[in-house]
């Protein structure tokens, strides 16, 4: 039972870490550009867990006042993150609007053909 | 209970991240990511956080699927093989992993409400919301007025974002256009 | 018969639906989860949903080029704006409490209202512009 307590106690922690790994694996591991960009959100969504995680408070509820209630989440991990998501779908497309242009000029969007065209016309 | 299902969503989404990180069709990663978008807003609500589960949905599952299929729609579905060997990667990922792991033994367990980040101004901003403003939503009031100078700065942030994707992909004929209506040109001569 | 006629019908029921679905995300953020950042992205998605359905070409025309690209910077100055106009109401920037001198209530009511509306534009006009960009690219 102890154990089972002290896996729930740190399970949001080790779950944002092996989101946060996989998206750095992808992104250093891979050489399709769009993989890459999708391997970076991932890495962004564990930022939003390891964020929200520590502002929940078990028994609360979300943080809307209402006379009624008595325990609530802390507020401010929301609004830093809520920011965050949007910014993030905004900076995505930025990089999508980067692999579009290289893939106009290249024909390719995998890093090894891009190095391998450059070398040719050198 | 709360705490169980926390976990159980929490283990899907890992399942779904190993599937994105397999698999080889970009087609299939998108709509998985799609699907990771939607599980990640029902863990945000199981951890209070409805405004930020509510734009994770729209946004994660709506807007960033879209893109990512016109994209896909422009350039190849199907990823290149793998020219190197993914060890060096591996080892990498695996040895961050394993020293964030051991810190995690440093930090509060979860759901507390007596650890720092639960006590300090985060739980005053509850108390001073309504006094303050009248607004109910504290995530609203916190937001827009305590904090304003930094939604000015994301906002402006979106801003900068949509205008350089708009240079980059508003005007003008593609060079690589340019390039193969000049190489038909120069086939007949 | 096209096939996606169920799709086209389906489409044109919803759309007032989400519409009006963002607008009360947006006045309703105060006593309920919502805000600015949230109706944007469902007023865009609703565009682009229609986008989608029926063609960019129509999708110009309900909305067209010109006015969402201006409404980019538009929304990011109505933010600034209030900032500006509460600093010659001798008050700090953005402190709304310059806004109704009766009521300070009422004055942060008024000064997060008008914040989130520019936050809807911004972000609604910029998700737009972003998928006719890569829309128009596809082409």
């Amino acid at each position: 039972m102890e154990v089972l307590q002290a896996i729930a106690a740190h399970y949001n922690h080790w779950i944002t870490i092996f989101l946060m790994v996989a998206g750095l694996y992808v992104v250093v591991a891979r050489g399709n550009m769009i993989k890459k960009l999708i391997g970076l959100s991932l890495f962004q969504t564990s930022v939003y867990l390891l964020y929200i995680s520590p502002g929940k408070i078990l028994g609360g509820t979300a943080p809307i006042i209402d006379p009624s209630i008595e325990v609530y989440s802390n507020p401010l991990p929301h609004v830093l993150i809520l920011t965050a998501i949007v910014v993030g779908v905004a900076t995505l497309a930025l990089g999508l609007g980067l692999v579009v242009r290289i893939n106009e000029v290249y024909g390719s969007i995998e890093e090894d053909e891009i190095f391998t065209r450059e070398d040719d016309d050198e | 209970m709360e705490s169980f299902i926390n976990m159980i969503l929490l283990t899907l989404l890992a399942v779904v991240t190993l599937g994105v990180v397999r698999l080889r069709n970009l087609f299939a990663v998108v709509i998985l990511g799609g699907i990771y978008s939607f599980l990640m807003a029902s863990v945000l609500i199981v951890l209070d956080a409805v405004d930020v589960s509510m734009t994770e949905a729209s946004v994660g599952a709506g807007i960033s699927t879209v893109l990512m299929l016109t994209v896909l729609y422009m350039t190849r579905v199907e990823e290149a093989k793998p020219v190197h060997t993914p060890i060096l990667p591996l080892f990498v990922a695996g040895v961050t992993g394993a020293v964030l792991v051991y810190g995690t033994w440093g930090l509060p367990a979860f759901g507390l409400s007596d650890t720092p980040i639960n006590t300090h101004v985060g739980m005053r901003y509850m108390e001073l919301s309504v006094p303050d403003t009248g607004i109910p939503n504290v995530v609203t009031s916190v937001l827009a007025s305590y904090r304003g100078f930094d939604t000015l700065g994301e906002t402006t942030v979106v801003f900068t974002a949509g205008i350089g994707v708009l240079l980059l992909l508003r005007r003008g004929v593609s060079l690589a256009r340019l390039r193969r209506k000049q190489q038909e040109e120069e086939k007949p001569s | 018969m096209r096939l996606d006629v169920v799709l086209r019908v389906v489409t044109k029921l919803m759309l007032p639906f989400m519409l009006v679905f963002a607008i009360y995300v947006q006045f309703h953020g105060d006593y309920g989860p919502g805000g600015g950042f949230q109706a944007g992205v469902i007023a865009a998605a609703a565009l682009i949903l229609y986008a989608l359905m029926f063609g960019l070409s129509a999708a110009m025309r309900v909305v067209p080029t010109w006015l969402v690209e201006k409404m980019i910077p538009i929304g990011v100055m109505i933010y600034a704006g209030t900032g500006v106009v509460s600093m010659f109401l001798h008050e700090n920037f953005l402190d709304y409490d310059a806004l109704n001198h009766h009521s300070h209530v009422h004055a942060q009511e008024w000064g997060v209202f008008i914040v989130e509306v520019g936050v809807f534009v911004t972000v609604s006009s910029t998700m737009i512009a972003i998928f006719y960009a890569f829309g128009g690219r596809g082409r």
